[in-house]
Protein backbone atom coordinates (compact mmCIF):
# COMPACT_ATOMS: atom_id res chain seq x y z
CA UNK A 1 0.00 0.00 0.00
CA UNK A 2 1.46 3.33 -1.01
CA UNK A 3 1.58 6.19 1.41
CA UNK A 4 -0.26 8.41 -1.07
CA UNK A 5 -3.14 5.98 -0.92
CA UNK A 6 -3.22 6.34 2.84
CA UNK A 7 -2.92 10.10 2.56
CA UNK A 8 -5.96 10.21 0.32
CA UNK A 9 -8.20 8.31 2.70
CA UNK A 10 -11.12 10.29 4.07
CA UNK A 11 -10.14 9.16 7.54
CA UNK A 12 -6.58 10.38 7.19
CA UNK A 13 -7.63 13.65 5.70
CA UNK A 14 -10.15 14.28 8.48
CA UNK A 15 -7.50 13.52 11.11
CA UNK A 16 -5.04 15.91 9.48
CA UNK A 17 -7.62 18.67 9.27
CA UNK A 18 -8.67 18.30 12.89
CA UNK A 19 -5.08 18.14 14.05
CA UNK A 20 -4.26 21.19 11.98
CA UNK A 21 -7.24 23.32 13.05
CA UNK A 22 -7.39 22.16 16.65
CA UNK A 23 -3.97 21.03 17.87
CA UNK A 24 -3.84 20.18 21.60
CA UNK A 25 -2.13 23.51 22.39
CA UNK A 26 -5.15 25.29 21.00
CA UNK A 27 -7.74 22.97 22.51
CA UNK A 28 -6.25 23.24 25.98
CA UNK A 29 -3.91 26.24 25.95
CA UNK A 30 -1.84 27.11 28.98
CA UNK A 31 -1.45 30.76 28.11
CA UNK A 32 -3.67 33.52 26.78
CA UNK A 33 -2.71 36.75 25.00
CA UNK A 34 -1.73 39.45 27.47
CA UNK A 35 -4.83 41.55 26.71
CA UNK A 36 -7.12 38.83 28.17
CA UNK A 37 -7.37 40.55 31.52
CA UNK A 38 -10.93 41.54 32.32
CA UNK A 39 -13.82 40.08 34.29
CA UNK A 40 -15.93 40.26 31.14
CA UNK A 41 -14.15 37.13 29.90
CA UNK A 42 -15.56 34.94 32.66
CA UNK A 43 -19.16 35.18 31.47
CA UNK A 44 -18.71 32.65 28.68
CA UNK A 45 -17.46 30.00 31.07
CA UNK A 46 -20.11 31.06 33.62
CA UNK A 47 -22.80 30.48 30.99
CA UNK A 48 -21.25 27.10 30.26
CA UNK A 49 -21.23 26.20 33.97
CA UNK A 50 -24.85 27.27 34.45
CA UNK A 51 -25.78 25.22 31.40
CA UNK A 52 -24.13 22.20 33.01
CA UNK A 53 -26.14 22.71 36.22
CA UNK A 54 -29.33 23.08 34.16
CA UNK A 55 -28.65 19.80 32.38
CA UNK A 56 -27.66 17.92 35.55
CA UNK A 57 -30.73 19.06 37.50
CA UNK A 58 -32.85 18.21 34.45
CA UNK A 59 -31.38 14.70 34.48
CA UNK A 60 -32.47 14.23 38.09
CA UNK A 61 -35.99 15.44 37.25
CA UNK A 62 -36.02 13.01 34.33
CA UNK A 63 -35.18 10.07 36.62
CA UNK A 64 -38.60 10.27 38.26
CA UNK A 65 -40.74 11.72 35.49
CA UNK A 66 -42.62 14.95 34.90
CA UNK A 67 -45.04 14.87 37.89
CA UNK A 68 -42.63 13.87 40.63
CA UNK A 69 -41.74 17.38 41.72
CA UNK A 70 -45.35 18.20 42.63
CA UNK A 71 -45.54 15.47 45.25
CA UNK A 72 -42.02 15.21 46.68
CA UNK A 73 -40.09 17.75 48.75
CA UNK A 74 -36.85 16.51 47.23
CA UNK A 75 -38.39 16.71 43.78
CA UNK A 76 -39.47 20.27 44.41
CA UNK A 77 -35.96 21.15 45.55
CA UNK A 78 -34.51 19.69 42.35
CA UNK A 79 -37.04 21.74 40.40
CA UNK A 80 -35.80 24.82 42.27
CA UNK A 81 -32.24 23.97 41.24
CA UNK A 82 -33.42 23.67 37.66
CA UNK A 83 -35.27 27.02 37.73
CA UNK A 84 -32.50 29.02 39.38
CA UNK A 85 -29.77 27.58 37.20
CA UNK A 86 -31.84 28.61 34.19
CA UNK A 87 -32.11 32.14 35.56
CA UNK A 88 -28.33 32.23 36.09
CA UNK A 89 -27.78 30.75 32.63
CA UNK A 90 -29.72 33.52 30.88
CA UNK A 91 -28.27 36.15 33.20
CA UNK A 92 -24.71 35.16 32.32
CA UNK A 93 -25.47 34.58 28.64
CA UNK A 94 -26.91 38.06 28.15
CA UNK A 95 -23.92 39.71 29.86
CA UNK A 96 -21.66 37.52 27.71
CA UNK A 97 -23.54 38.76 24.64
CA UNK A 98 -23.20 42.41 25.66
CA UNK A 99 -19.50 41.92 26.35
CA UNK A 100 -18.82 40.23 23.01
CA UNK A 101 -20.76 42.94 21.23
CA UNK A 102 -18.71 45.75 22.72
CA UNK A 103 -15.51 43.89 21.94
CA UNK A 104 -16.76 43.37 18.35
CA UNK A 105 -15.61 39.81 18.93
CA UNK A 106 -16.66 38.73 15.42
CA UNK A 107 -13.57 40.41 13.91
CA UNK A 108 -10.77 38.46 12.27
CA UNK A 109 -12.84 35.60 10.84
CA UNK A 110 -14.86 35.02 14.00
CA UNK A 111 -18.29 35.84 12.57
CA UNK A 112 -19.42 32.23 12.78
CA UNK A 113 -18.66 32.26 16.50
CA UNK A 114 -21.07 35.16 16.88
CA UNK A 115 -23.66 33.49 14.66
CA UNK A 116 -23.59 30.19 16.58
CA UNK A 117 -23.86 32.24 19.79
CA UNK A 118 -27.03 33.98 18.61
CA UNK A 119 -28.55 30.71 17.40
CA UNK A 120 -27.79 29.14 20.78
CA UNK A 121 -29.49 32.09 22.47
CA UNK A 122 -32.64 31.58 20.35
CA UNK A 123 -32.61 27.82 20.89
CA UNK A 124 -32.24 28.41 24.64
CA UNK A 125 -35.33 30.63 24.62
CA UNK A 126 -37.29 27.88 22.87
CA UNK A 127 -35.97 25.31 25.33
CA UNK A 128 -37.02 27.43 28.30
CA UNK A 129 -40.44 27.99 26.76
CA UNK A 130 -41.10 24.27 26.23
CA UNK A 131 -39.96 23.74 29.82
CA UNK A 132 -42.50 26.24 31.09
CA UNK A 133 -45.31 24.49 29.23
CA UNK A 134 -44.17 21.06 30.48
CA UNK A 135 -44.52 21.92 34.16
CA UNK A 136 -47.97 20.29 34.46
CA UNK A 137 -49.33 23.05 36.69
CA UNK A 138 -51.26 26.32 36.40
CA UNK A 139 -48.31 28.06 34.75
CA UNK A 140 -48.14 25.56 31.94
CA UNK A 141 -51.90 25.67 31.41
CA UNK A 142 -51.87 29.43 31.14
CA UNK A 143 -48.65 29.82 29.17
CA UNK A 144 -49.58 27.16 26.62
CA UNK A 145 -53.08 28.48 26.00
CA UNK A 146 -51.67 31.99 25.54
CA UNK A 147 -48.66 31.05 23.46
CA UNK A 148 -50.71 28.93 21.07
CA UNK A 149 -52.10 32.11 19.47
CA UNK A 150 -48.68 33.51 18.65
CA UNK A 151 -47.37 30.24 17.30
CA UNK A 152 -50.58 29.37 15.44
CA UNK A 153 -50.59 32.80 13.77
CA UNK A 154 -47.29 31.97 12.06
CA UNK A 155 -48.61 28.66 10.77
CA UNK A 156 -46.14 26.70 12.91
CA UNK A 157 -49.03 25.62 15.14
CA UNK A 158 -50.05 23.14 12.49
CA UNK A 159 -47.10 20.93 13.40
CA UNK A 160 -45.84 22.38 16.70
CA UNK A 161 -48.82 21.98 19.04
CA UNK A 162 -48.05 23.70 22.34
CA UNK A 163 -51.18 22.12 23.88
CA UNK A 164 -49.80 18.64 23.29
CA UNK A 165 -47.94 17.96 26.51
CA UNK A 166 -46.19 14.83 25.22
CA UNK A 167 -44.85 16.67 22.20
CA UNK A 168 -43.66 19.65 24.25
CA UNK A 169 -41.95 17.43 26.82
CA UNK A 170 -40.08 15.59 24.07
CA UNK A 171 -38.90 18.87 22.56
CA UNK A 172 -37.88 20.09 25.99
CA UNK A 173 -35.91 17.09 27.14
CA UNK A 174 -34.59 15.65 23.87
CA UNK A 175 -34.55 17.75 20.73
CA UNK A 176 -33.85 21.27 21.98
CA UNK A 177 -31.26 20.35 24.65
CA UNK A 178 -29.46 18.24 22.06
CA UNK A 179 -29.42 21.21 19.69
CA UNK A 180 -28.19 23.50 22.48
CA UNK A 181 -25.40 21.10 23.46
CA UNK A 182 -24.23 20.65 19.86
CA UNK A 183 -24.35 24.38 19.15
CA UNK A 184 -22.53 25.23 22.37
CA UNK A 185 -19.89 22.65 21.51
CA UNK A 186 -19.33 24.13 18.06
CA UNK A 187 -19.28 27.63 19.56
CA UNK A 188 -16.58 26.80 22.08
CA UNK A 189 -14.52 24.82 19.55
CA UNK A 190 -14.56 27.82 17.22
CA UNK A 191 -13.32 30.07 20.00
CA UNK A 192 -10.52 27.65 20.73
CA UNK A 193 -9.59 27.29 17.05
CA UNK A 194 -9.47 31.04 16.43
CA UNK A 195 -8.19 32.24 19.78
CA UNK A 196 -9.62 35.18 21.66
CA UNK A 197 -10.21 38.28 19.53
CA UNK A 198 -7.40 40.92 19.74
CA UNK A 199 -8.17 44.54 20.72
CA UNK A 200 -8.90 47.23 18.12
CA UNK A 201 -5.64 48.54 16.67
CA UNK A 202 -5.21 52.19 17.61
CA UNK A 203 -2.22 53.10 15.47
CA UNK A 204 -2.19 56.89 15.77
CA UNK A 205 -2.32 56.77 19.53
CA UNK A 206 0.17 53.96 19.95
CA UNK A 207 2.91 55.44 17.83
CA UNK B 1 -13.79 45.50 0.44
CA UNK B 2 -13.51 44.35 4.01
CA UNK B 3 -10.55 46.35 5.20
CA UNK B 4 -12.95 47.76 7.79
CA UNK B 5 -11.59 47.61 11.34
CA UNK B 6 -15.01 46.24 12.32
CA UNK B 7 -14.31 43.13 10.24
CA UNK B 8 -10.56 42.59 10.16
CA UNK B 9 -7.94 42.33 12.81
CA UNK B 10 -4.43 40.99 12.52
CA UNK B 11 -3.63 37.83 14.49
CA UNK B 12 -1.98 38.57 17.81
CA UNK B 13 1.79 38.26 17.90
CA UNK B 14 2.32 40.09 21.18
CA UNK B 15 3.06 38.69 24.63
CA UNK B 16 1.19 35.80 26.24
CA UNK B 17 0.57 35.21 29.89
CA UNK B 18 -0.16 32.05 31.89
CA UNK B 19 -3.86 31.27 32.02
CA UNK B 20 -5.30 28.04 33.45
CA UNK B 21 -8.63 27.56 31.66
CA UNK B 22 -9.42 24.23 33.34
CA UNK B 23 -8.95 25.79 36.76
CA UNK B 24 -11.07 28.76 35.68
CA UNK B 25 -13.80 26.42 34.45
CA UNK B 26 -13.76 24.36 37.63
CA UNK B 27 -14.01 27.43 39.82
CA UNK B 28 -16.83 28.82 37.69
CA UNK B 29 -18.76 25.55 37.93
CA UNK B 30 -18.37 25.32 41.69
CA UNK B 31 -19.40 28.94 42.18
CA UNK B 32 -22.47 28.57 39.96
CA UNK B 33 -23.45 25.28 41.63
CA UNK B 34 -23.20 26.82 45.10
CA UNK B 35 -25.13 29.90 44.01
CA UNK B 36 -27.86 27.71 42.51
CA UNK B 37 -28.16 25.58 45.64
CA UNK B 38 -28.27 28.73 47.76
CA UNK B 39 -31.00 30.37 45.70
CA UNK B 40 -32.99 27.10 45.64
CA UNK B 41 -32.74 26.73 49.42
CA UNK B 42 -33.63 30.33 50.14
CA UNK B 43 -36.36 30.93 47.57
CA UNK B 44 -37.52 27.48 46.41
CA UNK B 45 -39.66 27.66 43.23
CA UNK B 46 -43.30 28.38 42.39
CA UNK B 47 -45.83 25.64 41.71
CA UNK B 48 -49.40 26.91 41.49
CA UNK B 49 -51.60 23.85 41.22
CA UNK B 50 -53.27 22.99 37.95
CA UNK B 51 -56.88 23.96 37.30
CA UNK B 52 -59.34 21.20 36.45
CA UNK B 53 -62.63 21.44 34.59
CA UNK B 54 -64.12 20.05 37.80
CA UNK B 55 -62.74 22.97 39.80
CA UNK B 56 -63.85 25.48 37.16
CA UNK B 57 -67.44 24.20 37.01
CA UNK B 58 -67.63 23.99 40.81
CA UNK B 59 -66.28 27.50 41.46
CA UNK B 60 -67.93 29.17 38.45
CA UNK B 61 -70.85 26.99 37.35
CA UNK B 62 -72.51 29.66 35.20
CA UNK B 63 -69.25 30.53 33.41
CA UNK B 64 -68.82 26.85 32.64
CA UNK B 65 -72.40 26.44 31.35
CA UNK B 66 -72.14 29.59 29.22
CA UNK B 67 -68.87 28.31 27.76
CA UNK B 68 -70.47 24.94 27.01
CA UNK B 69 -73.24 26.82 25.24
CA UNK B 70 -70.68 28.84 23.29
CA UNK B 71 -69.13 25.56 22.11
CA UNK B 72 -72.60 24.43 21.03
CA UNK B 73 -73.68 27.63 19.27
CA UNK B 74 -70.30 28.24 17.68
CA UNK B 75 -69.43 31.53 19.37
CA UNK B 76 -66.50 30.31 21.50
CA UNK B 77 -62.92 31.29 20.77
CA UNK B 78 -62.11 27.79 19.61
CA UNK B 79 -65.25 27.49 17.46
CA UNK B 80 -64.30 30.66 15.58
CA UNK B 81 -60.55 30.13 15.60
CA UNK B 82 -59.71 28.97 12.10
CA UNK B 83 -56.48 27.06 11.46
CA UNK B 84 -55.07 24.85 12.84
CA UNK B 85 -58.33 23.80 14.55
CA UNK B 86 -61.02 24.44 11.91
CA UNK B 87 -61.92 26.58 8.92
CA UNK B 88 -64.35 28.91 10.69
CA UNK B 89 -62.19 31.96 9.91
CA UNK B 90 -59.05 32.70 7.96
CA UNK B 91 -57.14 33.57 11.12
CA UNK B 92 -54.50 36.27 11.46
CA UNK B 93 -52.77 37.75 8.50
CA UNK B 94 -49.51 39.50 7.84
CA UNK B 95 -50.31 41.82 4.95
CA UNK B 96 -51.65 39.52 2.26
CA UNK B 97 -50.28 36.37 3.92
CA UNK B 98 -52.66 34.11 5.83
CA UNK B 99 -49.91 31.83 7.07
CA UNK B 100 -52.03 29.75 9.42
CA UNK B 101 -54.72 29.16 6.82
CA UNK B 102 -52.16 28.04 4.27
CA UNK B 103 -50.85 25.38 6.59
CA UNK B 104 -54.37 24.17 7.19
CA UNK B 105 -56.56 22.72 9.92
CA UNK B 106 -54.20 19.94 10.91
CA UNK B 107 -55.53 19.58 14.46
CA UNK B 108 -59.25 19.38 13.75
CA UNK B 109 -61.53 20.37 16.61
CA UNK B 110 -65.28 20.35 16.21
CA UNK B 111 -66.54 22.10 19.32
CA UNK B 112 -70.08 20.65 19.18
CA UNK B 113 -68.89 17.11 18.79
CA UNK B 114 -65.66 17.16 20.84
CA UNK B 115 -66.73 19.30 23.79
CA UNK B 116 -70.43 18.43 24.12
CA UNK B 117 -71.89 15.51 22.22
CA UNK B 118 -69.04 12.98 22.43
CA UNK B 119 -68.43 13.45 26.17
CA UNK B 120 -72.16 13.13 26.84
CA UNK B 121 -72.28 9.96 24.78
CA UNK B 122 -69.54 8.53 27.03
CA UNK B 123 -71.67 9.06 30.13
CA UNK B 124 -73.58 6.17 31.67
CA UNK B 125 -77.04 6.69 30.20
CA UNK B 126 -79.92 8.03 32.24
CA UNK B 127 -83.36 7.98 30.61
CA UNK B 128 -83.39 11.78 30.28
CA UNK B 129 -79.91 11.93 28.72
CA UNK B 130 -80.56 9.01 26.37
CA UNK B 131 -83.69 10.53 24.98
CA UNK B 132 -82.04 13.96 24.68
CA UNK B 133 -79.14 12.50 22.71
CA UNK B 134 -81.46 10.43 20.53
CA UNK B 135 -83.49 13.53 19.83
CA UNK B 136 -80.33 15.56 19.02
CA UNK B 137 -78.74 12.95 16.81
CA UNK B 138 -81.95 12.36 14.89
CA UNK B 139 -82.64 16.03 14.22
CA UNK B 140 -81.84 18.03 11.10
CA UNK B 141 -79.22 20.76 11.19
CA UNK B 142 -81.91 23.46 10.98
CA UNK B 143 -83.80 21.93 13.88
CA UNK B 144 -80.64 21.80 16.01
CA UNK B 145 -79.88 25.41 15.22
CA UNK B 146 -83.41 26.44 16.17
CA UNK B 147 -83.08 24.69 19.56
CA UNK B 148 -79.67 26.16 20.23
CA UNK B 149 -80.85 29.64 19.22
CA UNK B 150 -83.84 29.43 21.55
CA UNK B 151 -81.55 28.40 24.41
CA UNK B 152 -79.03 31.09 23.55
CA UNK B 153 -81.71 33.81 23.56
CA UNK B 154 -82.85 32.82 27.02
CA UNK B 155 -79.35 32.24 28.37
CA UNK B 156 -79.06 35.78 29.70
CA UNK B 157 -81.38 34.59 32.47
CA UNK B 158 -79.45 31.41 33.16
CA UNK B 159 -79.50 30.32 36.79
CA UNK B 160 -77.71 27.69 38.78
CA UNK B 161 -79.76 26.56 41.76
CA UNK B 162 -79.73 23.32 43.71
CA UNK B 163 -77.05 22.00 41.45
CA UNK B 164 -79.07 22.48 38.27
CA UNK B 165 -78.52 24.80 35.32
CA UNK B 166 -81.77 26.22 34.01
CA UNK B 167 -82.82 28.69 31.42
CA UNK B 168 -86.40 29.99 30.94
CA UNK B 169 -87.40 28.48 27.61
CA UNK B 170 -89.48 25.57 26.36
CA UNK B 171 -88.35 25.80 22.76
CA UNK B 172 -84.83 24.41 23.16
CA UNK B 173 -85.58 20.71 22.70
CA UNK B 174 -82.82 18.52 24.19
CA UNK B 175 -80.38 21.39 24.77
CA UNK B 176 -81.28 22.11 28.43
CA UNK B 177 -80.72 18.46 29.36
CA UNK B 178 -77.45 18.39 27.42
CA UNK B 179 -76.03 21.51 29.03
CA UNK B 180 -77.18 20.51 32.48
CA UNK B 181 -75.79 16.99 32.16
CA UNK B 182 -72.48 18.37 30.92
CA UNK B 183 -72.40 20.59 34.00
CA UNK B 184 -73.01 17.59 36.28
CA UNK B 185 -70.37 15.66 34.41
CA UNK B 186 -67.89 18.49 34.80
CA UNK B 187 -68.59 18.85 38.52
CA UNK B 188 -68.05 15.16 39.10
CA UNK B 189 -64.66 15.25 37.35
CA UNK B 190 -65.87 12.93 34.60
CA UNK B 191 -65.52 15.58 31.89
CA UNK B 192 -61.81 16.04 32.67
CA UNK B 193 -61.38 12.35 31.88
CA UNK B 194 -63.72 12.27 28.88
CA UNK B 195 -61.84 15.12 27.19
CA UNK B 196 -58.44 13.47 27.41
CA UNK B 197 -59.45 9.89 26.69
CA UNK B 198 -61.01 10.55 23.32
CA UNK B 199 -57.90 9.21 21.66
CA UNK B 200 -57.96 6.03 23.75
CA UNK B 201 -56.36 4.73 26.90
CA UNK B 202 -52.89 6.26 26.82
CA UNK B 203 -52.68 9.96 26.21
CA UNK B 204 -50.27 12.82 26.57
CA UNK B 205 -52.22 15.36 24.55
CA UNK B 206 -54.27 17.98 26.37
CA UNK B 207 -55.37 20.04 23.40
CA UNK B 208 -59.11 19.55 24.02
CA UNK B 209 -59.32 20.28 27.76
CA UNK B 210 -56.92 23.23 27.43
CA UNK B 211 -58.92 24.78 24.60
CA UNK B 212 -62.16 24.27 26.55
CA UNK B 213 -60.65 25.83 29.70
CA UNK B 214 -59.27 28.76 27.73
CA UNK B 215 -62.68 29.43 26.16
CA UNK B 216 -64.15 30.23 29.60
CA UNK B 217 -63.35 33.25 31.76
CA UNK B 218 -62.27 31.32 34.84
CA UNK B 219 -58.69 30.57 33.74
CA UNK B 220 -58.19 34.13 32.50
CA UNK B 221 -59.53 35.55 35.78
CA UNK B 222 -57.00 33.52 37.74
CA UNK B 223 -54.26 34.70 35.39
CA UNK B 224 -55.31 38.31 35.77
CA UNK B 225 -55.11 38.06 39.56
CA UNK B 226 -51.57 36.73 39.07
CA UNK B 227 -50.68 39.54 36.67
CA UNK B 228 -50.10 37.16 33.79
CA UNK B 229 -52.31 38.62 31.06
CA UNK B 230 -50.74 39.57 27.76
CA UNK B 231 -51.84 43.16 28.36
CA UNK B 232 -50.01 43.09 31.71
CA UNK B 233 -46.66 42.19 30.10
CA UNK B 234 -47.63 38.77 31.43
CA UNK B 235 -45.35 36.78 29.16
CA UNK B 236 -42.30 37.68 31.18
CA UNK B 237 -44.03 37.23 34.54
CA UNK B 238 -44.07 34.30 36.92
CA UNK B 239 -46.61 33.52 39.65
CA UNK B 240 -45.91 35.08 43.07
CA UNK B 241 -42.77 37.18 43.35
CA UNK B 242 -40.50 34.92 41.35
CA UNK B 243 -38.51 36.22 38.41
CA UNK B 244 -39.95 34.99 35.11
CA UNK B 245 -38.78 34.95 31.54
CA UNK B 246 -37.23 38.41 31.65
CA UNK B 247 -35.55 37.63 28.32
CA UNK B 248 -38.99 37.96 26.68
CA UNK B 249 -39.17 41.67 27.53
CA UNK B 250 -38.90 42.87 23.96
CA UNK B 251 -41.41 40.32 22.66
CA UNK B 252 -44.03 41.24 25.25
CA UNK B 253 -43.22 44.97 24.89
CA UNK B 254 -44.68 45.18 21.37
CA UNK B 255 -48.06 43.99 22.58
CA UNK B 256 -48.29 47.02 24.90
CA UNK B 257 -47.90 49.72 22.26
CA UNK B 258 -49.93 50.81 19.23
CA UNK B 259 -50.57 49.66 16.61
CA UNK B 260 -50.14 46.17 18.04
CA UNK B 261 -52.06 46.79 21.26
CA UNK B 262 -55.24 47.21 19.25
CA UNK B 263 -54.49 45.08 16.20
CA UNK B 264 -56.47 41.93 15.42
CA UNK B 265 -53.31 40.60 13.80
CA UNK B 266 -50.99 41.49 16.68
CA UNK B 267 -49.64 37.97 17.17
CA UNK B 268 -48.40 37.48 13.66
CA UNK B 269 -47.14 41.08 13.41
CA UNK B 270 -45.15 40.82 16.62
CA UNK B 271 -43.76 37.45 15.55
CA UNK B 272 -42.75 39.01 12.26
CA UNK B 273 -40.94 41.84 14.01
CA UNK B 274 -39.18 39.53 16.43
CA UNK B 275 -37.99 37.24 13.64
CA UNK B 276 -36.66 40.25 11.78
CA UNK B 277 -34.89 41.59 14.88
CA UNK B 278 -33.44 38.15 15.63
CA UNK B 279 -32.10 38.03 12.10
CA UNK B 280 -30.53 41.47 12.61
CA UNK B 281 -28.84 40.28 15.80
CA UNK B 282 -27.62 37.18 13.98
CA UNK B 283 -26.18 39.26 11.15
CA UNK B 284 -24.61 42.03 13.26
CA UNK B 285 -21.07 41.17 12.06
CA UNK B 286 -22.17 41.87 8.48
CA UNK B 287 -24.27 45.00 8.93
CA UNK B 288 -22.37 48.29 8.45
CA UNK B 289 -23.21 50.77 11.16
CA UNK B 290 -24.56 48.20 13.59
CA UNK B 291 -21.15 46.51 13.68
CA UNK B 292 -19.33 49.83 14.15
CA UNK B 293 -21.11 50.92 17.33
CA UNK B 294 -18.60 49.03 19.50
CA UNK B 295 -15.72 50.98 17.92
CA UNK B 296 -17.52 54.30 18.16
CA UNK B 297 -18.65 53.91 21.78
CA UNK B 298 -15.16 52.89 22.87
CA UNK B 299 -16.42 50.68 25.67
CA UNK B 300 -13.65 48.31 24.57
CA UNK B 301 -11.10 50.77 25.98
CA UNK B 302 -12.30 49.80 29.45
CA UNK B 303 -12.10 46.09 28.73
CA UNK B 304 -8.60 46.25 27.30
CA UNK B 305 -7.33 49.20 29.36
CA UNK B 306 -4.22 47.33 30.54
CA UNK B 307 -3.34 46.58 26.94
CA UNK B 308 -3.72 50.18 25.76
CA UNK B 309 -1.87 51.48 28.78
CA UNK B 310 1.02 49.09 28.09
CA UNK B 311 0.96 50.13 24.45
CA UNK B 312 1.02 53.81 25.31
CA UNK B 313 3.92 53.37 27.74
CA UNK C 1 -37.00 15.95 57.98
CA UNK C 2 -35.02 16.33 54.78
CA UNK C 3 -38.21 17.47 53.13
CA UNK C 4 -38.87 20.31 55.56
CA UNK C 5 -35.26 21.42 55.32
CA UNK C 6 -35.75 21.82 51.60
CA UNK C 7 -38.68 24.25 51.87
CA UNK C 8 -38.10 27.91 51.07
CA UNK C 9 -36.55 30.07 53.79
CA UNK C 10 -38.00 33.17 52.17
CA UNK C 11 -41.32 32.58 50.49
CA UNK C 12 -41.82 34.37 47.21
CA UNK C 13 -45.36 33.04 46.91
CA UNK C 14 -48.32 35.28 47.63
CA UNK C 15 -49.45 38.31 45.64
CA UNK C 16 -46.82 39.66 43.28
CA UNK C 17 -45.52 43.22 43.46
CA UNK C 18 -45.37 45.30 40.35
CA UNK C 19 -43.71 48.51 39.28
CA UNK C 20 -46.15 50.46 37.16
CA UNK C 21 -45.16 53.64 35.33
CA UNK C 22 -47.13 54.88 32.32
CA UNK C 23 -47.32 51.83 30.08
CA UNK C 24 -44.39 50.08 31.75
CA UNK C 25 -45.53 47.30 34.03
CA UNK C 26 -42.90 44.96 35.43
CA UNK C 27 -42.59 42.74 38.47
CA UNK C 28 -40.05 43.79 41.09
CA UNK C 29 -38.56 40.31 40.73
CA UNK C 30 -37.81 40.81 37.03
CA UNK C 31 -36.74 44.40 37.65
CA UNK C 32 -34.25 43.17 40.25
CA UNK C 33 -32.86 40.59 37.87
CA UNK C 34 -32.43 43.13 35.08
CA UNK C 35 -30.88 45.73 37.39
CA UNK C 36 -28.46 43.10 38.70
CA UNK C 37 -27.49 42.25 35.14
CA UNK C 38 -26.65 45.85 34.33
CA UNK C 39 -24.76 46.26 37.60
CA UNK C 40 -22.83 43.05 36.99
CA UNK C 41 -21.96 44.11 33.46
CA UNK C 42 -20.71 47.52 34.56
CA UNK C 43 -18.78 45.94 37.42
CA UNK C 44 -17.18 43.48 35.01
CA UNK C 45 -15.93 46.44 32.97
CA UNK C 46 -14.57 48.45 35.87
CA UNK C 47 -13.38 46.04 38.55
CA UNK C 48 -9.67 45.31 37.99
CA UNK C 49 -8.91 41.74 36.97
CA UNK C 50 -6.46 40.14 39.38
CA UNK C 51 -3.10 38.85 38.25
CA UNK C 52 -1.49 40.89 35.53
CA UNK C 53 -1.35 44.59 36.16
CA UNK C 54 1.17 45.09 38.91
CA UNK C 55 4.02 42.78 37.99
CA UNK C 56 4.56 43.47 34.34
CA UNK C 57 3.60 47.06 33.92
CA UNK C 58 5.69 48.45 36.70
CA UNK C 59 8.82 47.14 35.01
C1 LIG D 1 -25.14 28.65 25.69
C2 LIG D 1 -24.72 29.84 25.51
C3 LIG D 1 -23.26 30.24 25.36
C4 LIG D 1 -22.17 29.64 25.91
C5 LIG D 1 -22.11 28.42 26.84
C6 LIG D 1 -21.02 30.40 25.47
C7 LIG D 1 -19.73 30.10 25.83
C8 LIG D 1 -18.60 30.80 25.39
C9 LIG D 1 -17.27 30.62 25.88
C10 LIG D 1 -16.85 29.64 26.99
C11 LIG D 1 -16.45 31.47 25.20
C12 LIG D 1 -14.95 31.70 25.41
C13 LIG D 1 -14.70 32.54 26.64
C14 LIG D 1 -15.19 33.95 26.55
O1 LIG D 1 -14.67 34.74 25.73
O2 LIG D 1 -16.12 34.29 27.29
C15 LIG D 1 -17.28 32.18 24.26
C16 LIG D 1 -16.84 33.13 23.35
C17 LIG D 1 -17.65 33.86 22.48
N1 LIG D 1 -19.04 33.93 22.54
FE1 LIG D 1 -20.23 32.67 23.56
N2 LIG D 1 -21.45 31.41 24.66
C18 LIG D 1 -22.80 31.37 24.58
C19 LIG D 1 -23.64 32.24 23.90
C20 LIG D 1 -23.19 33.31 23.13
C21 LIG D 1 -24.02 34.35 22.59
C22 LIG D 1 -25.53 34.47 22.81
C23 LIG D 1 -23.19 35.19 21.86
C24 LIG D 1 -23.49 36.43 21.09
C25 LIG D 1 -24.54 36.64 20.41
C26 LIG D 1 -21.87 34.66 21.95
C27 LIG D 1 -20.76 35.20 21.32
C28 LIG D 1 -19.45 34.82 21.54
C29 LIG D 1 -18.30 35.29 20.81
C30 LIG D 1 -18.33 36.28 19.62
C31 LIG D 1 -17.18 34.70 21.39
C32 LIG D 1 -15.72 34.88 20.94
C33 LIG D 1 -15.01 35.71 21.93
C34 LIG D 1 -13.64 36.14 21.52
O3 LIG D 1 -13.08 35.73 20.49
O4 LIG D 1 -13.08 36.96 22.30
N3 LIG D 1 -21.87 33.54 22.76
N4 LIG D 1 -18.60 31.75 24.40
Amino acid sequence: MSSTEIDRQWTTRLRHRVAHRLPPEKMLPDTQPAYVASWIYVFGVTTLSAFAVVVLSGFILALKGPQWWHVSGIGHFVNSLHLWSVEIFFFAMVIHLWGKYFMAAWRGGRSLTWVTGVVTFLVSIATAFTGYVSQTNFDSQWISTQAKDGINSTGAGSFFNVLNFGQMLMWHIVLLPLAAVVLTGLHVLMVRAKGVVPPFEEKEEAR
Amino acid sequence: MSESPDVKVAPWTGPQRPYDIIKEGTIAFVVVAILTIGLALVFSSPDDPQVTVQQWSTKAPIDFAQTALAELNGTSGTAQYGAPYNTASSGQQLGPFTLAKWLGATIPVNTVRDFVVDPLTDQPATPALSSALTQWKGASATQRTAWVDAYTKASGKMTFTNGTVSVPTNAAGPVPVMINTLEQMARSGALDQALVTQSGFYTSNFTLPLLFLADGSYLGDLAQQRHLLGTQWGMMNETGNYPGQAWLWLYTFWYQVPPFSTSANADVQVWGIMMLLSLLLLLVPFIPGLRSIPRWTRVYRLIWRDHYRAQGA
Amino acid sequence: MAESLLAALVSLNGPGHYFHWHWIDISYANLTVIALMVVTFVAALFVPFPGRRHKKETK
